[in-house]
């Protein structure tokens, strides 16, 4: 209360002395009053104005008077260079927005804790192994049978939890007096019974799984759906408890809606359903790893001393369990076998929750940190220059308020508060700025079928960074003139001319750290720049021009002749080109291997991979026979095959492979090649082509009775330019014909493949935007520096002119310092890209960081703008007027 | 700061003792009281009577208030808060036992 007066009264300080002063007038009158002689009572009272002082001393808080009197100084001193303030503003709000926006991402995908109890105390296991090509890889998926021996062996000390990675699967609300029900998706995970309680979530309506509902495979049809579907599903309608819901054969029916702002442990998608991990046929399998299982540590444990003991008592349980596992490796060779029982299991924290997106893009982030932060370094660098300028322009000032008994450390508070009044203005254009662009960027990770959703609240944990950010901003601009402007020699100063040259110095030394950042920030971009667009440019040798794809299911499947029948049905819709049915998509993130072996000998030690297709496929993809036929309608799989170029280099180096056979895996019966085609990328655009080899879709069992396809994809090459118009026209026809096939998901072959740039071309985008920035700030940074010191310089250039020096000669002194800087900037600048790339190889498709043009680009575009950004210094330079000079001495 | 007077110290204790017996007096009656109920032996310093005075309102033992005067003037008067009264205990006891310290010390001299 007694702080609180005293702050107010400093804002009100002139009123207050008048207070003061009508108080003491008061006392002397009534001693004067009270008869006392009017100059005895005067003196008596000894001087007002030092009574005023101290009393006004008490009554208000002195610092803040002067950090008062220091804002209002500071305001003005901004409002007088309104242009050079605005840049300063604008570029410290650009990179304190970015850098805020970068945290919110960052923090919203990798650090934030999940919303349940003891999330410090999740863990979730994994198996490090060596893969298929001979890579280190790190496997998080396990079966259910795996997942309840280890669930037994460690209850003691903590609980497993298995929780399935939300699928994008088709779903049916069941309405009442319709049975023509829209298929529709929804992201939906299998949990073990124990998650909700365990994570102690409260359900907002109902009620949620609990152990009891995942007892037995398919018994206890139960599902809770999460706050955010009920939210936007269902409008918050309460009545949805009890509805019914068809997944495949599978009817399920809604107990609860979970909590309002938990989204599933997968940060980066919000699960719609959860259901009983036994409700899953998978979950009684047990070659099959299809969930991810954390570990929650009882709250009483220890994790130091209990996480070690723990590990090793999972991994031999685990290790036991696929030793014995007689279905895990049927017909794997014994070095293979050696090799998936080779793991280490390993416990990593999972508080923030797990996600494929996270894995993704852990490495993209953290290179838009940097570039962040670099981009805010030089617009810091580039204002502290600019008021190291300003400073110097002010020696005369500050020389003189030392000299009258100015404080140091009052003179170093003038300059802070004036950087902070430029951070703060700056930081509320940034806040404005982040709240805008981190959506944004997220909403660029946009997989049509399935793009990211993030919360990202602005809560205290932003605001914190924000206001750590703050500081360090107001410390970097203001520290260095700050003390430079308090080291001023009063003596020195007010004679007229301090050392010129301290300040440039000061100001050559920031030239090249911003060279050096500019230069890393350029450098990375031209190697995410390049990555991208060799990428993008990567030969597909296939098609994508007009090409619809319809993903379609079959509930119970249907035989191939169903499938066939329904393509040519389409075939007659108008407006069609062709049609052709396809297993799944090329480009679809979708790959099966399987085992090749040849002539009855044991497995090659590296799979292939194999798509199902009809005859006609490779046409409607235009991809290339090179010898051989395509498939026929009597065709079938097993029977007839045709392999890709890299099948035959792997599997008949140097022989002619039309005629040739191969078996699925030792046992199995014989494929025979009719033909080769050339290569193409069949599931990542970033991986070199591996062995294919295409079988029909027309699959026969042992019997030779033909077997029914569950899913297939119709390729449709339409005469339109924009195929998705056909769309709904199509999903329609297919649902009319009424035999058992529904359309599941509709896209383009041209989606499927940008899709598999979206990482690529995120950080691409961003990292060109940064590096523009970049340019732009040093640039300006640049002019304003070399402007600056010819100004400073006016009297020497001008007597160098005078006594005869060349036009060249006043360029070279002008330019060359600083020249030299921008050299050993861009040098440090270069090295300290080389070691950054060494971090993020894994972004990177084709490009190596030492190539020659990746290092020759970014040195070329900053000699460019240091050329545009020292010519108007250099030309003012020239046009000084000797004499005009000379005469003003 | 303020001049030392022979009141050091116990400036304050006066000041809140006069103003528990006689609520809302200014500066110039305090200083006239504490001189009168004395028999004149003691004298604030009328200088750094008002120091002392803004210090106390801002510990929040005494509050202020502007009243109007019969000569029109305006004055401002004190009164003890219910942390005075308490602060007035903690120095009185103070007081006290400081001064029976003081005489031990005399007599045994």
């Amino acid at each position: 209360m007694s702080l609180w007066s005293r702050v107010l009264n400093a804002f009100r300080g002139e009123r207050l002395n008048r207070e003061i002063e009508e108080e003491l007038q008061s006392h002397i009158e009534e001693a004067i009053a009270s008869g006392r002689d009017p100059r005895e009572a005067q003196r008596a009272f000894g001087s007002t104005l030092y009574a005023r002082e101290a009393s006004h001393g008490i009554r208000a808080a002195g610092w803040l008077e002067s950090v008062l009197a220091d804002v209002s100084f500071g305001w003005r001193q901004l409002w007088r260079n309104k242009v050079t303030s605005a840049a300063a503003v604008l570029s410290l709000a650009l990179g304190i927005g970015s850098c805020v926006a970068a945290f919110r991402l960052i923090d919203a995908l990798l650090w934030r804790p999940l919303p349940i109890a003891n999330s410090s105390n999740l863990y979730v296991l994994s198996r490090k192994l060596i893969g298929l090509y001979g890579k280190p890889i790190e496997d998080g998926y396990w079966s259910t049978p795996d997942f309840k021996l280890m669930r037994d062996a460690v209850k003691d000390q903590a609980d497993l939890i298995a929780i399935s990675d939300a699928d994008r699967t088709d779903i049916t609300w069941a309405t009442q007096g319709s049975d023509d029900d829209e298929l529709e998706k929804a992201h939906v995970v299998y949990v073990s019974g124990n998650m909700f309680p365990l994570f102690r979530l409260e359900p907002a309506l109902g009620r949620l799984l609990v152990p009891a509902d995942d007892r037995g495979p398919g018994l206890y049809p139960y599902a809770v759906i999460s706050w955010d579907y009920w939210n936007h599903r269902f409008g918050r309608d309460p009545h949805v408890l009890g509805r019914s819901l068809h997944i495949g054969d599978q009817t399920f029916q809604v107990i609860g809606v979970g909590p309002h702002d938990f989204t599933g442990t997968e940060t980066g998608t919000v699960t719609d359903i959860f259901l009983p991990l036994s409700m899953n046929s998978l979950a009684t399998e047990e070659s099959v790893t299809w969930h991810r299982t954390f570990l929650m540590l009882n709250p009483n444990v220890k994790p130091a001393a209990a996480l070690e003991p723990l590990r090793q008592h999972l991994s031999a349980v685990s290790h036991a369990f696929e030793a014995e596992c007689s279905t895990c490796f049927r017909g794997v060779p014994k070095a293979s076998l050696d090799r998936y029982l080779n793991k280490t299991l390993v416990l990593n924290r999972a508080g923030a929750g797990i996600s494929d997106l996270q894995k993704e893009y852990r490495r993209l982030l953290g290179v838009l940190g940097l570039l962040v932060a670099l981009v805010l370094l030089i617009a810091c660098v580039n204002v502290a220059n600019m008021m190291t300028a300003q400073a110097a322009a002010r020696a005369h000032e500050m020389a003189l308020r030392i000299s009258i008994g100015a404080g140091r450390r009052r003179l170093i508070q003038l300059i802070l508060v004036q950087s902070g009044l430029l951070a703060l203005v700056a930081s509320v254009l940034g806040a404005l700025f982040a709240a805008w662009s981190a959506p944004f960027v997220l909403s660029l990770v946009n997989p049509p079928d399935n793009p990211a959703r993030l919360d990202l609240p602005a809560d205290w944990r932003v605001l914190l960074f924000g206001i750590g950010l703050l500081i360090i901003v107001v410390l970097l601009l203001g520290l260095l003139p700050a003390l430079r402007a308090s080291a001023v020699r009063p003596v020195a100063a007010l004679k007229g001319g301090e050392d010129p040259h301290s300040p440039r110095r000061l100001l050559r030394g920031a030239i090249a750290l911003q060279v050096a950042f500019c230069c890393l920030v350029l450098f990375l971009s031209s190697l995410f720049v390049t990555s991208f667009k060799r990428l993008q440019n990567r030969p597909l040798g296939f098609s994508t021009d007009r090409l619809l794809l319809l993903q379609t299911v079959a509930g119970k499947g249907q035989l191939p002749v169903v499938w066939n029948q329904t393509a040519e049905a389409l075939r007659g819709v108008p407006g069609i080109d062709s049609v052709a049915i396809s297993g799944w998509p090329l480009l679809g993130r979708i790959k099966i291997n399987s085992d090749i072996s040849i002539n009855g000998a044991p497995p090659s030690p590296t799979p292939a991979f194999f798509l199902n297709i009809s005859p006609g496929w490779l046409a409607t993809m235009k991809i290339p026979l090179i010898s051989g036929r395509d498939f026929r309608p009597e065709d079938t799989s097993p029977g007839e095959a045709i392999v890709n170029e890299t099948f035959v280099r792997t599997f008949f180096p140097g022989q002619n492979p039309i005629g040739r056979t191969f078996e699925r895996g030792a046992n199995q019966p014989v494929n025979k090649i009719v033909g080769v085609t050339a290569d193409v990328p069949d599931h990542d655009l970033r991986e070199p082509n591996r062995a294919v080899f295409y079988v029909p879709i027309t699959g026969i069992d042992d019997k030779f009775a033909p077997s029914a396809m569950n899913f297939g994809t119709f390729v449709i090459h339409t005469e339109g330019k924009n195929p998705l118009a056909l769309a709904d026209t199509l999903r329609q026809f297919v649902a009319q014909r009424h035999n058992g096939l529904r359309v599941s998901n509709v896209t383009t072959q041209l989606d499927l493949v940008r899709d598999q740039t979206v990482r690529e071309r995120l950080i691409a985008t961003l990292a060109a935007f940064f590096a523009a920035v970049a340019l732009l700030l040093s640039g300006i940074g640049l002019y304003a520096v070399l402007n600056y010191s010819v100004l400073q310089r006016r009297r020497e250039i001008g007597i160098r002119m005078a006594i005869g020096s060349t036009r060249a000669g006043i360029v070279r002194i002008v330019t060359v310092d600083v020249f030299m800087m921008i050299a050993l900037g861009g040098c440090a600048g270069v090295a300290l890209g080389l070691g950054a790339a060494r971090y993020v190889t894994s972004l990177f498709y084709e490009v190596k960081a030492t190539d020659a043009d990746m290092i020759a680009l970014p040195t070329f575009a900053i000699l460019l703008t240091a050329i545009v950004a020292t010519l108007p210094a250099v030309l003012r330079a020239l046009r000084t007027d000797p004499t005009e000079i000379l005469r003003a001495e | 700061m303020a001049k030392t007077d022979s009141l050091q110290g116990s400036l304050d204790l006066l000041v809140l003792k006069i103003l528990s017996r006689r609520p809302r007096l200014h500066g110039y009656a305090i200083m006239a009281a504490i001189a009168n109920t004395s028999g004149e032996v003691l004298r604030a310093e009328e200088g750094s009577l008002y120091p002392a005075l803004y210090r106390m309102e801002e510990a929040g033992w005494i509050r202020a208030e502007w009243v109007k005067k019969d000569t029109g003037r305006r004055a401002r008067v004190y009164e003890l808060t219910a942390e005075g009264k308490k602060q007035l205990g903690a120095e009185e006891s103070r007081w006290q036992s400081v001064s029976l310290a003081i005489n031990r010390v005399l007599r045994e001299a």
